[in-house]
């Protein structure tokens, strides 16, 4: 479980994984509703609040696990480790931090999988570490994960979850997202099908790289997706922002996304798109209508 | 100069903004308007131009010398339509294989909520997207605030040039500040830790080539001879070459 921050005490033994939640009788109040939600029954609702429908945020190894192919998950690239080129003051603090909490190396975890037996390239940024932001190694992890996946001609599944670039590591944070979004054209180029799914918080740099890039746009209900924070834009118009501002549903309204699909139905979504981005398939059995 | 020092040079208001570097590098400039989506901004100045008989089409970030200017131009700071423009006029070089030179100078892409509205995000995403592959050359110089993706999303370039006196950073030192100690004033501290001023780009190779700035007039000239001389080499490249050396240079971050 990686719901750091959601919980006050007990979380250091739900992270060890030691005792059951139910034996634990431990509750996590719906951020939304306010609901006392049994762990239990959260995590058996793939962490989506049971009363009001509120997508908790996940860390990268749950997310495999609602979408991959059981035991199909082969992790790519897993012991890149950021380190602090710039001697940014309290960065290698941070880092340790982020990897305790996080369970993680950095802040995105790339590999192959199959969905639902359809082979693809997947990453999935994580939360728990540093909110997602974007770094060299982020940076790196999924410039190579897209160039092996224009090696192996498969198409690219990635879940985005990102404060933004890594100001820890300056003007090379920010060459991330020129690196990657040159390596999405090269994948793109050879026809080849990308879907990235934004999930809260989609971001700063992110937004404006390698996320917006999909051939299809996919977002997660209620997910706050933008270029600047909500924060930043307010102190730069003065102004309250209107509610629901930055919501997935907003992007939707304005044309930046393609659907809005809730995390019990993004596995057979995403298969389906799968299926039809697949050259000469058959998608529908000859009986009549049913996908294959 | 400290860091500190070199922000406030670069954000003063005497110093030359987008506009006079293409009236005095480059002759016969004719401005085109409009992203042929929504609106034209004036955030973003771009038009066609001559340099040494040779067309180019050329784009500049323009913050204003005046207070009515620079509220008509949003301090510099575009808007998606900006970018759009910026594309759309880069696309028209690429069909007409001339070269594009860009001039960068902006606190960052504006935070507003039309912004957001009309997907700043994804403006700049697609620009990065397109630059990586655009088939003319390409060459941005970074003349005063290099602003983050606002900044970037002009300067996917083939090189990457920067004023002497100019920064490039992917955060504020104000915002950096805010954020990371909660304490504005401590901006000093995060402009040295950003390493966001010109020498140290040199150092990081995140530019080819920095401009002297201290005459202006000279800095033209510079700039001038120099992409005189540059440009016909890249024309000259094989174009899947040029985008394989494109690829290199921003891979190797």
């Amino acid at each position: 479980m990686n719901l750091m921050g959601l919980f006050r005490s007990p979380q250091n033994e739900l992270e060890k994984g030691g005792k059951e939640a139910e034996d634990a009788g431990i509750h996590s109040a719906c951020p939304r509703c306010g609901v006392q939600l049994p762990l239990s029954d959260l995590q058996e609702n793939m962490n989506v609040c049971t009363a009001c429908g509120y997508h908790f945020r996940v860390g990268p190894r749950e997310r495999i696990a609602y979408i991959a192919d059981e035991g199909s998950f082969e992790e790519l690239d897993g012991d890149l480790l950021s380190r602090d080129l710039l001697d940014f003051p309290g960065y290698d603090q941070k880092l340790r931090n982020a990897k305790l909490s996080s369970r993680e190396k950095d802040a995105v975890v790339c590999g192959t999988a199959t969905i639902s037996g359809q082979p693809c390239a997947l990453f999935v940024m994580d939360p728990n570490f540093m909110m997602g932001s974007m770094g060299t190694v982020v940076g790196e992890k999924i410039t190579r994960l897209f160039e092996i996946a224009t090696e192996l001609g498969a198409p690219v599944v990635g879940f985005t979850v990102s404060g933004g670039a890594r100001m820890q590591e300056g003007i090379l944070s920010l060459m991330q997202m020129a690196k990657t979004s040159a390596a999405v054209r090269r994948h793109s180029a050879a026809g080849l099908f990308y879907l990235t799914v934004l999930t809260d918080p989609t971001l700063g740099g992110v937004t404006a790289s390698f996320a917006m890039d999909g051939d299809i746009i996919m977002a997660e209900p209620g997910a706050t997706i933008g270029f600047a924070g909500a924060r930043v834009i307010e102190q730069t118009i003065r102004k309250k922002l209107p509610q629901g501002f930055q919501t997935a549903e907003f992007l939707l309204e304005h044309g930046f996304v393609d659907l809005i699909v809730p995390r019990a139905q993004q596995k057979e979504v995403i298969t389906q798109l799968l299926r039809v981005h697949v050259p000469g398939s058959m998608i529908f059995d000859e009986a009549g209508g049913e996908m294959l | 100069m400290s860091a500190y020092d070199k922000i406030l040079s670069a954000r003063s208001k005497g110093r030359p903004t987008g506009v006079s570097y293409i009236e005095n590098i480059f002759e016969h400039f004719i401005e085109l308007h409009g992203d042929r989506r929504f609106a034209d901004d004036p955030a973003v100045v771009g038009g066609l131009a001559i340099l040494e008989n040779n067309p180019v089409t050329v784009i500049a970030i323009e913050k204003g010398t005046d207070t009515k200017e620079r509220l008509r131009r949003n301090f510099g700071m575009p808007n998606p339509e900006g970018y759009r423009k910026a594309l759309r006029l880069m696309k028209q070089a690429e069909k007409f294989h001339r070269p594009v030179v860009c001039f960068v100078d902006t606190s960052g892409a504006y935070c507003g909520l039309g912004a957001e509205e009309r997907g700043q995000g994804q403006a700049i995403a697609e620009n990065l997207m397109e630059l990586s592959s655009l088939r003319t050359p390409v060459v941005a110089i970074l003349i005063g605030e290099g602003g983050s993706g606002g900044a970037l999303a002009l300067a996917l370039a083939d090189q990457v040039w920067i004023l002497e006196n100019a920064v490039y950073s992917v955060i504020s030192p104000e915002g950096c500040a805010s954020i990371l100690w909660k304490d504005a004033k401590r901006v000093k501290d995060a402009a040295e830790c950003l390493r966001l001023t010109a020498q140290d780009m040199r150092e990081l190779g995140v530019v080819e080539q920095v401009i002297a700035e201290e005459d202006f007039d000279q800095a033209y000239e510079d700039i001038k001879s120099r992409l005189a001389d540059l440009l016909p080499q890249l024309s000259a490249t094989p174009i899947d070459e040029l985008l394989r050396a494109r690829y290199q240079r921003f891979r190797k971050f």
